[in-house]
């Protein structure tokens, strides 16, 4: 068994797993940290960011890096459509994977780099609500990263100049492997090829294996995956929360005693409470709205939202702010918010309970009703701004500030230090999500909300599943020698660590397979006790394969009698003698050889070299003596 | 030889009441637990005492399982659970557990408040049987205990309707409860995998119908509604809560929409107005098209369908109402019909079954005068139509089901005998299977080929491959394994022998047996090889025979040419004890041959 890791940022993860002649893939997470670097796409033409000094390098005079690179507030941006970091493809030929298992929405946005154009031929399994949910946030971004980038071609010639180039520029891994996001079409096809599973399924996996999702308990549908064998159990936990929140609650139950523990996409923000960050974001908001500012969240369309949407609700109301509209913008808001009403399976017992009455599991669709949520496509639908009232709670993408409709309210907003704009999300760090913006007037809080398990909580889980093994991303393990105190796993198992690029070895080792024996050959054979608790019997069977299934039937056509087939210790020659004696093969001589001895039958014209573990007969005589040697040397010899 | 073996409760060779108790491996699984609508005595119920004639059910039960909401699959659970006092673990799916007690609980208003009948269940026993239930999601494996798994796939019937797959070891049957093979314009069709399990009980109420279209019956449905109301006249269909009303809602709202069309269309408040909030809820239950449109308009939000208020009764001009209860037994439907059942242009409308006693069943049977408690009589002229629009699978759903998940048997409940007789011949002729059809209280037993779990070292199929793989391709070979079957701790294994000689601490003795032929054959060694090699060919098909440095094996028997160009050959043949057979015969062949 091996593990290969083709993914350098631990929460957006992309294993791959080889066993039993399978590649199976975990994951697909797309690092976006890339596109921090590139300027912002506005969905309406910006001055500003139009008329930022182009930047060059000082002593480099190349017509080709013409305006590609930009400077604002000191910081060095590439003016180009925004590029990502799929996982790497040098390592593993995507055409070989035999199954891609997607463990939630958030790590599976690399799927149409690996599955389209590669010659893939496997298949992707997830559970309904990823791969909806999935399907939203990979139709967002698309549809924003296209709508505002067809102008321009892709800025190329920096990434060759890019030692030249001041930090954080000059530090960006690999640029050179960044790509474009996929077309709308490769997208669709991506997505037609996921096959949905629920909870607690058994996918038989080319039967080899059986792959189960069980609940993580971090957003709607998320998944730990089990798979297992007759003999062998890998668990793959990634995006996990123990917190109680809307989604059902993690099954650990599930994960237990496996041979194997993967752990992935622990949280971002180890150092944030979620539930404090909940409770600081209503405070801000309030005393923003309170002053006559608006409140922008950038958010994606799926998952934190709506605790937000149900939290935020709750608390202006109680604040006497009940009449702020509350707005969700985003090409799939409509999809989204009626979608998550319809999950009644996936969602926490409590929220389960308001289904039986029948009511909406989440509130967001009285708020609806009520008129206080609003959403709509875009910031430039005419419904939308008719009624576009201030101040207002607006959420909406994208997270990174680099393309989607939160980056025109950002410029909206950014002058006026009435407004404020609260990160929720953990994937960006929010200073440098702003850097393109300064100088920035509004107001800017950071309330990272990342429910995944931190630390403690993931070595409490380690504990208590007690794997025989775990397997970490390299930035999981306690730092090297100088490399500081951080946060990391420290848990009494052996523990094997990867990194991008790299493929280790795992300490499982099959020994058996499991097969179905049939009815009647077990009839037949008759077992000896050789050792108190242990019977043995010698079997001659067919081997039946159908499926990757094994089973064992008699033999066809006229069955050959059982032989006794396994002898063992040491021949006794003088019992030997005696026993030929009784055959009537009487005249047997016995020599003295180098390493035993020869007994020799002259009027046979036979010899028997008899060794400590070893007897062979040199017969040249008639049929009938040889098998009277044979009985007489089986009845010297213990056997089954 | 293991057996399943089946006795129905209920729901065998009849049509409701369905509980049948399945046995297998040591376990006994009860699959619905209905009640009979026919009757009002303790004959509604099934017969529990067959069970355990006295004492605890609980330990005779290791689960129930309920397949849909309908009261014949459901009926008689609080019944059995609070009244009985059936304990264990009851399973249905999301759906089924949200609608059940509504339905249970109208029910029992309906015995208990207007027949006046006693020792029924009370709401609390609706209540805490359901806080009961473990609900599953479709294809969910849940394992009862260390050995039971049930899974549920979608049975399309009526919402949360599911079929079970339920395994024991290595012995599994598949409960279809009632399904429909074909959609219809809110549910998907059933839908199963080859899983080939070694039973299938299915339904068979359309044991002998090949059905004519369901498009027929709609259209002739929407053809009477709208006779009538272009006429003026008043439609009154008297629905139950739930399923058929849904349906037919859809049916209606698409028409009108379709033939733009300015009736008012009412349904009764309450009920149906959260019933359709279930459909909503559950969404994920219901067919492709509504789950694909259902953020653009969901298809249960209603547009030409209103509330109905009892004001609008005597409102003049042409209408249709849904009303509540679907047997005119009481309530809303009864009050409507008591006031429109006089004139000639109305409509009455009943889109499903009639209980004995109840008014619907009276006005079916073509009563043109309906008396009623308080010496009221009401003269039946407006029309009366019954249309079935009940959503089973026909005989060739049937068919089409066994086609899709390969049983090795095949036992049909919930059916009229005569029919299922047919239907047996078919099954029979057609799949070459066995096909049962027990009556209530009579047990069917099915056998099963025994397959045990063992474990096969790794080492020895590796080997076996590596033989197997050596050789052209051909997928008629037999693929033999030699090895030493293994009991311990009440485990199988198959190991290698050297493997167990490890395992158990002893050396192996190999005995060899090595025999010469001389053979006059002039020409090199190596080219008496070949002509060796080529006669045993043709003597042992179907062996693997190689040749490499002018030795021949015949699977494990080696044999050797020596001696010089021109010469008297030796050949030695040698092989091991386990050998005998071919080594003895492969030495007479060459013996004979140099005669």
């Amino acid at each position: 068994m091996k593990l290969y890791c083709l993914s350098s940022d631990a929460s957006k993860p992309c294993f791959v797993l080889s066993f039993k002649e399978l590649l199976i893939m975990l994951d697909c997470g797309l690092s976006a940290h890339s596109v921090l670097n590139f300027l912002p796409l506005p969905p309406v033409p910006s001055t500003r960011l139009a008329s930022l000094p182009n930047y060059t390098p000082p002593h480099v005079n190349d017509p080709l890096l013409e305006g590609e690179l930009k400077e604002c507030c000191g910081r060095v941006f590439v003016d180009s459509i925004p590029e990502f970091c799929p996982p790497l493809d040098k390592v593993i030929d995507f055409s070989q994977l035999d199954v891609i298992l997607i463990s939630n929405y958030t790590c599976m946005m690399a799927l149409p780099f690996i599955t389209e154009e590669t010659g893939f031929k496997g298949q992707v399994y997830a559970t309904e609500p990823t791969l909806q949910i999935g399907r939203f946030y990979l139709e967002e971004l698309s549809e924003w990263v296209s709508s505002c980038g067809s102008s321009g071609g892709a800025a190329r010639r920096w990434k060759e100049l890019v030692h030249l180039l001041p930090p954080p520029l000059a530090l960006a891994a690999r640029p050179r492997a960044w790509r474009r996001l996929f077309s709308p079409a490769a997208l669709a096809r991506a997505l037609a090829r996921v096959r949905v599973v629920g909870y607690d399924e058994r996918v038989d996996i080319y039967g080899a294996l059986d792959a189960t999702a069980v609940s993580s308990g971090f957003c709607l549908g998320s998944a730990n995956w089990v798979l297992r064998s007759a003999h062998e159990k890998v668990a793959y936990v990634s995006g996990s929360s123990t917190l109680t929140t809307h989604p059902r609650p993690i099954n650990q139950a599930a994960l237990r005693g496996a041979d194997l523990l993967v752990l992935a996409a622990l949280t971002q923000t180890p150092a944030h409470n979620p539930d404090h960050m909940l409770g600081d974001l209503c405070v801000h908001a309030t005393v923003t709205l309170r002053a006559g500012g608006s409140v922008l969240c950038p958010v994606y369309p799926s998952g934190v939202l709506y605790d937000l949407l149900e939290c935020l609700s709750a608390h202006l109301e109680g604040a006497g702010l009940a009449h702020v509209p509350l707005y969700v913008v985003s090409p799939v808001a409509d999809s989204s918010l009626a979608y998550s009403n319809i999950l009644a399976e996936w969602v926490s017992v409590g929220k389960q309970a308001r289904v039986y009455l029948p009511e909406e599991p989440f509130p967001h669709a009285a708020l609806v009703r009520a008129g206080r949520l609003r959403h709509a496509r875009s910031l430039h639908d005419d419904a939308f701004s008719a009624d576009f009232r201030q101040p207002c709670v607006v959420f909406c993408g994208h997270p990174s500030l680099r393309f989607g409709a939160a980056v025109h309210l950002v410029e909206l907003w950014a002058g006026n230090p009435a407004h404020a704009i609260i990160f929720t999300e953990p994937d960006f760090p929010y200073a440098e999500a702003l850097a393109p913006f300064q100088p920035l007037s509004m107001k800017a809080f950071h309330c990272p909300i990342d429910t995944s398990l931190n630390y403690s909580q993931a070595n409490k889980l380690v504990r208590e599943l007690r794997p025989r093994e775990l397997a970490l991303p390299e930035q999981y393990a306690a730092a090297g020698a100088g490399g500081g105190a951080r946060p990391h796993i420290s848990a009494d198992v052996p523990t094997v660590v990867v990194r991008r690029g790299a493929a280790r070895s795992l300490s499982v080792r099959r020994r058996a397979a499991r097969a179905t024996l049939c009815g009647s050959l077990a009839a037949r054979a008759t077992p000896r006790e050789l050792r108190a608790g242990l019977r043995c019997a010698p079997l001659s069977c067919a081997l039946r394969v159908r499926d990757a299934r094994l089973e064992l039937v008699a033999v066809g056509g006229p069955a050959p009698a059982p032989q006794p087939r396994l002898h063992w210790s040491a021949l006794d020659v003088e019992a030997l003698v005696r026993a030929l004696a009784r055959e009537g093969v009487a005249e047997a001589r016995v020599e003295a050889g180098a390493d035993g001895c020869i007994v020799h039958l002259p009027r046979h014209d036979t010899l028997v070299h008899v060794e400590r573990h070893a007897t062979h007969v040199f017969c040249e005589g008639r049929a009938d003596v040889r098998q009277a040697l044979r009985r007489a040397i089986a009845a010297c010899l213990p056997h089954i | 030889m293991p057996e399943i073996k089946i006795t129905p409760l209920g729901a065998g060779q009849d049509v409701g009441r369905s509980c049948i108790l399945l046995s297998m491996g040591g376990k006994n699984i009860m699959l619905d637990c209905g009640m009979h609508m026919g009757y009002n005595d303790e004959r509604r119920f099934p017969d529990f005492s067959y069970i355990v004639p006295e004492g605890p059910i609980t330990s005779q039960i290791d689960c129930v399982i309920i397949s849909h909401f309908h009261l014949d699959h459901c009926g008689a659970l609080p019944y059995m659970s609070e009244m009985v006092g059936y304990t264990g673990p009851i399973y249905m799916t999301h759906p089924t557990k949200a609608i059940a007690p509504i339905l249970l609980e109208d029910m029992r208003k309906v015995a208990v408040e207007r027949k006046g009948e006693s020792n029924f269940f009370t709401s609390q026993m609706i209540k805490d049987c359901i806080k009961k239930v473990t609900a599953v999601t479709l294809h969910q494996s849940v394992m009862v205990d260390n050995e039971l798994e049930i899974k549920a796939y979608y049975a399309g019937h009526v919402l949360g309707a599911a079929m079970f797959w339920i395994r024991v070891g290595s012995q599994s049957v598949v409960y279809t409860g009632d399904y429909n093979m074909t959609p219809d314009r809110h549910l998907g069709a059933a839908w199963i995998d080859k899983c080939r399990p070694d039973l299938l009980i299915s339904e068979s109420t359309y044991a002998t119908t090949i059905r004519d279209s369901k498009r027929c019956r709609e259209r002739d449905f929407l053809k009477k509604v709208h006779e009538c109301v272009e006429k003026g006249g008043k439609v009154l269909i008297p629905v139950f809560a739930l399923g058929r009303a849904q349906e037919l809602c859809i049916l209606l709202e698409t028409y009108w929409e379709r033939m733009n069309l300015k009736y008012p269309v009412y349904f009764a408040l309450g009920l149906t107005e959260k019933a359709n909030n279930y459909y909503k809820m559950f969404i994920t239950w219901t067919n492709q098209k509504i789950r694909k449109t259902f953020v653009q308009r969901n298809m249960f939000d209603f547009k030409h369908i209103k509330p109905f208020d009892k004001s609008y009764i005597d409102n003049p001009g042409a209408m249709v109402v849904f009303a509540t209860p679907g047997m005119l037994h009481a309530g809303l439907s009864l009050n409507i019909f008591k006031k429109w059942a006089p004139y000639e242009q109305n409509m009455l409308i009943m889109p499903g079954f009639c209980v004995q006693g109840t008014v619907g069943h009276k006005i079916l049977n073509g009563a043109k005068k309906v008396e009623f408690e308080n010496r009221q009589v009401v003269e039946v002229k407006m029309a009366v139509e019954y249309m079935s629009f009940s959503a089973h699978a026909d005989a060739k759903g049937i068919m089409q089901l066994i086609q899709y998940c390969e049983p090795k048997n095949v036992l049909l409940v919930h059916g009229e005998a005569q029919k299922m007789e047919f239907l047996k011949d078919k099954i029979e002729k057609e799949f070459k299977i066995s096909c049962f059809m027990p009556a209530n209280g009579e047990t069917a037993i099915i056998n099963t080929p025994t397959k045990i779990p063992i474990d096969v070292s790794l080492r020895l199929l590796k080997a076996e491959a590596v033989r197997y793989n050596a050789q052209p391709p051909d997928p008629k070979r037999r693929r033999v394994v030699h090895g030493v079957l293994c009991v311990k701790d009440n485990r199988l294994s198959f190991l290698d022998i050297d493997e167990i000689c490890d395992e158990i601490g002893i050396n192996r003795h190999v005995i060899r047996f090595t025999s010469t032929v001389r053979f006059d054959d002039p020409g090199s060694a190596a080219k008496t090889a070949e002509k060796l090699k080529t006669l045993l060919a043709e003597k042992l098909q179907g062996w693997s025979i190689t040749i490499s440095d002018g030795n021949i094996s015949v699977e494990s028997v080696l044999i050797k040419v020596e001696g010089d160009d021109d010469n008297t050959k030796s050949i030695y043949v040698s092989w091991t004890n386990q050998d005998e057979d071919l080594g003895s015969y492969i030495l007479g062949l060459l013996q004979s041959m140099v005669q």
